[in-house]
Parts: C-alpha cells; structure tokens; sequence
C-alpha cells in the first residue's frame, strides 16, 4: 500500500516519500505505454496540505479546522491526445486503475494542439522557504495569537482567523524531470468592529513565531475606533494613499488579466511589451528569489520559477508563460504554470512591487485633499482589456486634508481602470513599507507598498 | 451481505466516536466520494479533459463553543478514528478563547437515503460524444467572422455521502449534477465584449445528461457568436436613472447577491464578518421589515425538482424542506443551520452543506428563488416609457452588508414607448438592496420562470464552493441608476 508510507508524520523537509510516489505513477504510465503502440506521455504531480486555521468571531473562536490531503495529479498524453486527472486516493490499485482511464480517455480525444510534450529535465529552481515550527503549529499556538488579537481590543468585537500551512509537493514525468519542494506559510488576518465601523490588520510570513498579533490587534482596532464616527462624502475623483492591501487587489487583477500570456495571445490583455505602459516609478517583479517568499520552487509544469520583470520603470516588458503558451508564443516558460491551467493560461506568482523612498506618513503629508484606503471588497472586472474594475473600499477609509488624516469616511464604491490609475504620471509616490499584503484574493501572493497616486474615480456610497 | 455502502458507514461511525472517546458533547461525520468531469473546448479544439476523485471523511466535534473539525483522505478505521480525535482536540484548544456554548437544535434523527432523480448518468455518455458537442459549438462560434475566442465546457458531478452523527443518524445520499455553458468573445480596439449561454458561467442542475441536451449548446452557438460581435459595434448603454428589466439569469444572480447572501444566519450572527462580511439584516427586524414590493416572494426550497441546491439532507442529517423567506415583501425568514437556529430562537432550516469532505459543513443557500408574477416580458416591455433590459451576468460588486451593489450585464436593449428599440452594450445598474427590491412593480409568471444555477458559491475560510439554486422571471424595477461610468 502507496498510502501507508506516504501519510505517515513526516519531517516536513522530507519529501522523498511524495516523490516515491510520483516516480510510481510514471511507472505506471509507462506500463501503459508498453501496452499501447501510440507514445504516452505524462507529468505527474503529488501534493501534500497539511493546514490548519483557527477562526473567529464576536471575539471568540467559533472554527477551528485541520485538514491533511494527499492528492496526484495526472496529464497524460497519447499521441498529443490529452486528458487530466486526480485523486485522493493514493492506494496502488486506485491509481493503476485512473491511469488506465486516463490513457483510455486520451485516445479517445482530438489531437491536443497546444501539449508541450511532457516536462523534460528541466533543474529545480528556487527552494521553497520552510519553517518546521510553522509546519507542525499546533491548534493551542494558533489559540494564543487569537487571543492576542482579540485582547487588543476589549470592548471591540474580533472576527477574523489565524492559520498555518505545509505545502509540500513532488513532480515527475516521463521524460525523466523530477523535482521536489516544501514550503510554509503563517497568516493573521482580522478585524475589530465597533457597531458602526471596522478596522483590519494583515500579517504573513513563512514562519509563525514572527507574527505579532498583539501588534496586528492594535492596528484594526486602532482603525476601527478612528473609524467609528465616520462621515459620508460626495463621489467624485480623488487623490489617493492606497494601503499594501489596496495595491495587492490591483497588482492581483493586473497578473490574471493583463500579464496572462494566453489572454495576450487571444488579444484580451491590455500589455503591449516595450511599451511605457505606467508611470516610470513602477516596477513590478516576479520575484522568487525574496527572502519573504513563499511558495513552491517549481510550477504545476515542474518548470523552475525564476526571477523577471513585468513591468522594469514603466515600461512593460515579460509576460508569464507556462509551457503551452510558450510553445505558442515562441518563448521560455517563466514557471507559471497552475493546476487546471489549459482555460485560464498561465498567472504571474511571487509577485512584488519594490519599494520606493516615500514612508506612508510622507505620502498623507503631501495630500491637499483625499483619501487614505486600507483595502478594497469584492472588486470585480468590468473590461479585461483594459482593467475596470468595480468595488468598495473596507475596514478604514479616511479623509486627508491639509496632509493629515482628518477622520474616516464611509466606505465608497468605485469604478477605475487599473492600468490608467499607475499610468504615466499618475503616480506621486511608491512606499517604503513593502511587505506580504493580503488582497481579497488570499495571502501570501503579492508583496508590495503603499502607493501615492493622483486619482481614483468613487461613483457613489455604500450606503446609497 | 455488506456492501462498500456499509464499510463507508464504518468509517464514518469510526470518525463519531474517535470525537466522542476524546469528549466532544456531539459529534458527525460525513464520508465523500465525489467524481467530477469538466470538458472544455476552445475555438474548433478540444481544451480539457479533466477528471477528478475526491473521497475521505471529515469529522466535527463540538466542544463548548466551538467546533472542531478534521479531516483525512485516508481511508482507514485508524486514520478515521485519528480525525475524530483531532477534531475533539482542535475544539478543545478554542477554549482559550471561549464565547458561550453552542447547543444544536432538535432535528428528526432519520436513517434514510436518498438520490437525484436523473434519466441519464453523464458519467455513462461516452466522452467522445461530449467532447463533440464542446468541439463543435466552439467551432461554429469561432467561424463567426469577428470572433476572437469562443469557449464551451460540460461539467458534471456524482457525489455518494455517507453521514453518521453521534445522535443517530445515518444516511446516505447520491446527488448528481449536470451542467453546460458557452461564450464568444469579440475584441475590439480598446474593448472585448462577450456572449454566454444559458448564462455567465453556465447553467447547472441536479440531473443528468438530459439537462446538456435540454440546452443545445450546438443549436445556439451561431446567434450568440454574431451578437457577441454586434456589441462591439452597439451604443454604450445610456446614463441616468431609467426602468430596467432584468431577463431571468441576471435576476437569479441579483437575488443570490442582495437577498440570498443577506438572509444566511450566520452572517447576521457576525460569524462571517471579517471576510464575507455581515448583513443589513438584524434579527429584531424579522416579521417586520419591508424587503421589497409586495411583489416579492421569495423561498429557499431544497425540494424543486431539476435545481442546483435540491437534495434529501443537508449535510448536518436535517431534511431538505421549503422556507418562506420573503413573503409579500416582508422578511420572514433566513437560511440556518441547528446551532446557528438554536442560537437565534428558529426552527433549523436545513442549509449547511459543505464543499467535500475536507471543509466544515457551514450555512448555504439552498434553491433561494422568487416565486413568479403574473405577467410576461412582453407585457412588462410594452408598459415601459423609457428603460433598458439587460441579460446575462458580466460583472457583480457588492458590499460586505449586501447593501451596495453593482452589476453588469452582457447585452441590453434600450425600451422606448412600450417597444424594444437598439441593442446597447456595457449596461451596468448600480443601487442599495431594499429600494430597489421596493421598486420591482411587474413580475413575469411561471411560463418565463426557470430555476438557475450558480455553481461557484464562495463563502468560508477555508474557501468553499457551494452550488446554489435561484428560480426568476424577468421582473422590471423603476427608476434605478443605469449606466455607471468609470
């Protein structure tokens, strides 16, 4: 039995087991191929989460979840015909049985034009940042930052979670690429609310022991005590201080949409390579080689990720390939490759904005008159093509005037295009607080800082 | 005789007691089989094939006021018996952080099974013929001159559920799900304006493959590629407040946003605040608050047969069954779970499901839908001055009290004097989620009224996918804000 061995506690270094097993599959494979006359290919990955989260809410712990699963993932290809499959169940028999519907179910397919041909040997890329006392965390450490956070702010109500992650993962193919890596990740993320306002705080790192959540519980309900007396003001444009928070749903939506190397291909990205695109203060990196990062040295393609430019002073300049966008394109893969990959295309990963001279204070100080924004909520694409989007600032927006924060405004919706707000001259001041940010869209994705930019269209209130 | 059946049950009575020898006051479990095909195809060419089987058993375990939860892929009376321990163990360290104990509602303890009536197992179509149907209404699409990419996709699910609380219960279900989708997408020079069908993301439903056929993916590829291209030479949507009329699916999603969102017990308790947020909605206002126009009736019923969110038992072993939510424009009603129901003093309303067995079980909406009117679109069309329809989900923004929302649609066609005149393209519509429902004053009746699918739920943390059901008619709504402009 494959699964015996490969659940059992493991040192979360050690990822040979996983890599066993994976070797095991493309043996498998190949026993089909011996059988079959066309040429079977495969890329196999195994992966291993063991999660952790502790939630909760009206400042007391209402969740609190484990989670350890152990998935393969399997492309073959017959002749260029492929199909994708995965399963739980690690069992020998199971698995021998999916490759033999998969290679069944790939014979029966059209000519995929676009397969790369399974993953050669191809090096191993950055290692992942690993902290074993994150990977084993236990509930009752979890328990204690909550409590932290929550005693920041005694007479406020805490919702929020603390969770910790091993990710480990193996890849193997048929044309003999083997790789393995491990990483880990620890996340605080909550709010204090009073009955008429909220405030947040993020943190992530790699390692649990250096998040401060006494520190983070200060800051939201900091925030939601300056927010409590908010007032409502008119929509319109306004200059803006965007949080790390703020600038990692825009970098996010940026990535997916424009930096896409399939939507260029198919014509839907706004990028045009070469070209000043933003605002000569830009810089927007992939960037694996962060000490901060976290993450997998290699892609769902088991392709190394590599450092590179987005975007270099403005000027756009890489777009993220996985190996079938390469292949179209006549390019390398840049290592951004992701499950279920073929629809979507390929997303930019370990994404960093460097930081720029201007601490956050400097920035308010050198506004007449506008809005300092810790983040955004349920933003959403209005036009790929060129990047508007709507949603609604959260959890602390406040009026500057004169260079001070003068109070908090209620939340706001607005409609902006992305790639215009970093436009050429539209941004006044990069931060030097560049750090994991947590968009609405996870943490542990983007590290970036404040932004100090000319404008931002708000249509309306949230309350109407 | 046993069959896996049984041994299925074992492990989920493995899990319950593993939680019980470690001393949670209450404890179940839920083992998962979950098979899933997606088929796509891009532009005349097959894209995906992708299969997936997902099954392991997860365990909660209530401890004080806390639930503890584990789960494992691993299939063992060992391995299940750990989880069970851990999710005793992980609850027991909430205690640091401790509210009041959760107590659970008195449900019927069934032992039972169930399955979703269905005519053809999509798992049993041969995969050669569905790829046909993705590869070639992709292939008409893309021959549509101005079409930069056309994309269709089948998607089905078969999911076994073995469930075993420490109360008694023991059931076991077999939902399956079918579902289908298109879209063409036209590129202009600063613009990409796409088509979909049946709706954004396409349609899903429990049945089987019946439901594919029904919706003739082939049959329609041609007219939605060439109006696709048609919006890229159409007028922008006009601004300023006018009557919208909504075709159905764009309905279906608003009430999953500004009504189904609002409704679930869980947010209104504050449970979800720090990420999916809360609701606009307080329990004292339950009975008395006007939601809408007398119009507006809206139910969650779990019970309609052919909707997304339609099954025996939720995932807590309490019966599916139909709840009044909004009657002649009053709040009566929200979506519960037994400990979210006990806590607020209502009958548990049987909408906790989960997203496989490796997530808690947590409140979901169930088929949340508005009961019909007795109009039709042309009727509503040729009442109208002055307003615009608009179909098809593009885009969806609202804010963390279901309050502000913003929507997009693919398509829209301006009404001027009782008559549908130009097409128009970007049409957005923006407001607060009680004046607007206050204003819907025509509501089409049953023949115009089909129970929608959304199967991309998100809620939770962990993140959860939860497949939802929301029936509408068109409906019209006056004097609402149209045409928002960056």
């Amino acid at each position: 039995m494959i699964s015996e061995d490969t659940r059992q506690e493991l040192d979360p270094n050690d990822t040979s087991r996983l890599l066993e097993l994976a070797d095991r599959v493309v043996e498998l494979v190949k026993q089909e191929d011996a059988q079959l006359e066309g040429d079977v290919e495969a890329n196999v990955r195994v992966s291993r989460t063991r999660h952790g989260l502790t939630r909760f809410a009206n400042s007391f712990v209402h969740q609190n979840v484990g989670e350890d699963t152990v998935t393969v993932a399997i492309t073959v290809a017959v002749d260029g015909r492929t199909t994708s499959v995965s399963t739980t169940d690690v069992v020998e028999e199971s698995l021998a049985r999916l490759v033999a519907e998969a290679v069944t179910s790939a014979q029966l397919q059209p000519v995929d034009p676009y397969w790369p041909g399974a993953t050669p040997p191809a090096g191993s890329g950055e290692p992942g940042n690993l902290d074993p006392a994150t990977a084993g965390a236990t509930p009752d450490a979890r328990a204690q930052l909550v409590k932290d956070f929550v005693d920041a702010g005694p007479e406020l109500r805490a919702a929020g979670f603390v969770d910790t992650e091993l990710e480990q993962e193996a890849f193997a193919s048929t044309a003999g690429h083997r790789v393995a890596g491990a990483t880990s990740r620890a996340t605080i993320d909550g709010i204090h609310q009073t009955e008429r306002s909220a405030g947040s705080a993020h943190a992530t790192s790699v390692s649990l022991g250096e998040l401060d959540a006494s520190a983070a519980g200060r800051l939201a309900a900091d925030r939601a005590r300056r927010s409590q007396d908010f007032v409502d003001i008119a929509p319109g444009t306004y200059e803006v201080v965007l949080g790390p928070e703020a600038v990692a749903t825009v970098l996010t939506f940026l990535a997916v949409y424009g930096f896409n190397a399939k939507s260029h291909l198919e014509g839907g990205s706004f990028a045009e390579l070469g070209e000043q695109q933003f605002d000569p203060a830009i810089t927007i990196l992939a960037d694996p080689t962060d000490p901060r990062r976290i993450g997998l040295p290699f892609d769902a393609e088991g392709t190394p990720r590599g450092r590179f430019a987005l975007v270099e002073d403005g000027v756009t300049r890489q777009l993220a390939h996985d190996r079938r966008t390469a292949g179209r394109a006549d390019a390398r893969s840049t290592g951004n490759a992701i499950p279920g990959g073929e629809g979507i295309g390929p997303v930019p990963t370990d994404v960093r904005m460097p930081p720029g001279s201007s601490a956050p204070q400097e920035m308010i100080g050198r506004v007449k008159r506008g809005l300092l924004v810790t983040e955004f909520h349920y933003v959403r694409i209005l036009d790929p093509k060129s990047t508007v989007a709507t949603g609604l600032t959260r959890n602390g927006t406040f009026l500057i005037e004169d260079g001070e924060v003068n109070g908090a405004v209620g939340n706001l919706r607005f409609t902006q295009g992305f790639v215009e707000a970093l436009g050429d001259g539209a941004v006044l001041a990069v931060g030097d607080d560049d750090r994991y940010a947590d968009g609405e869209f996870g943490a542990g994705m983007v590290i970036c800082p404040s932004l100090h930019l000319a404008g931002w269209n708000f249509t309306g209130g949230a309350q109407g | 005789m046993r069959d896996a059946g049984d041994e299925m049950f074992d492990y989920a009575r493995d899990a319950v007691e593993g939680a019980l020898a470690a001393g949670a006051s209450y404890a179940d479990a839920r083992v998962v089989l979950r098979r899933e095909q997606r088929i796509g195809a891009q532009d005349g060419e097959v894209e995906t094939v992708r299969y997936a089987e997902n099954v392991g058993v997860g365990v909660r375990a209530l401890v004080g006021s806390s639930w503890g939860f584990a789960s494992t892929s691993e299939l063992t009376d060992v391995a299940a018996g750990r989880a069970g321990n851990e999710a005793t163990a992980t609850a027991k360290a909430s205690a640091l952080v401790a509210g009041s104990g959760l107590q659970l509602a008195d449900v019927t303890v069934a032992q039972d099974h169930y399955e979703t009536p269905h005519q053809e197992d999509p798992f049993e179509v041969p995969l050669d013929a569905k790829v046909d149907v993705v590869v070639g209404a992709t292939r008409t699409m893309s021959q549509v001159e101005g079409v930069a990419v056309a994309t269709a996709q089948l998607m089905f699910w078969d999911t076994d559920k073995w469930f075993v609380s420490s109360q008694g219960h023991r059931i076991h279900q077999h939902l399956v799900e079918s579902g289908c989708g298109m879209d063409a997408t036209a590129i202009g020079e600063q613009e990409t304006q796409r088509r979909s069908y049946p709706q954004s993301f396409g349609h899903v439903g429990t049945g089987g493959y019946e439901i594919v056929r029904g919706f003739d993916l082939p049959g329609n590829a041609q007219r939605v590629a060439e109006e696709a291209v048609q919006l890229l030479s159409a007028d922008p949507c006009p601004s300023g407040e006018l009557d919208v009329i909504l075709g159905s699916s764009q309905l279906a999603l608003q009430i999953h946003e500004s009504v189904g969102h609002a409704i679930e017990l869980d947010r209104i308790l504050g449970w979800e605040a720090a990420f999916a947020g809360t609701s606009f909605l307080e329990l004292e206002q339950l009975g008395r608050l006007r939601y809408g126009s007398e119009l507006m009736n809206i139910t969650a019923d779990a019970t309609i047969p052919g909707a997304l969110a339609t099954f025996g038992y939720d995932d807590e072993g309490t019966p599916a069954q139909a709840v009044d939510i909004v009657r002649d424009g009053v709040w009566v009603g929200v979506l519960s779970g037994r400990d979210s129901a006990h806590l607020a003093g209502l009958p548990p309303g049987g909408m906790v499901r989960a997203d496989g067995f490796n997530r808690l079980p947590m409140v979901r909406m169930t088929n949340v839908g508005l009961q019909p009117g007795d109009s039709s679109m042309d009727e509503i069309v040729a009442e109208t001055r002055h307003g615009v329809i608009m179909d098809t989900n593009r885009s969806w923004s609202i804010d963390d009290r279901r309050l502000n929302f913003q929507f997009g649609c693919e398509m829209g066609w301006e009404v001027v004097d009782g008559e549908r005149t130009r097409m128009v393209k970007n049409p957005t519509y923006t407001g607060i989620t009680p004046q607007f429902w206050a204003s819907m004053d025509m509501l089409a009746g049953g023949d115009e009224w089909f129970p929608w699918g959304v199967p991309n739920c998100g809620k939770g943390q962990p993140m959860q996918v939860g497949h939802t059901g929301h029936p509408a008619a068109p409906a019209r709504f006056r004097n609402v804000r149209v045409g928002v402009k960056g």
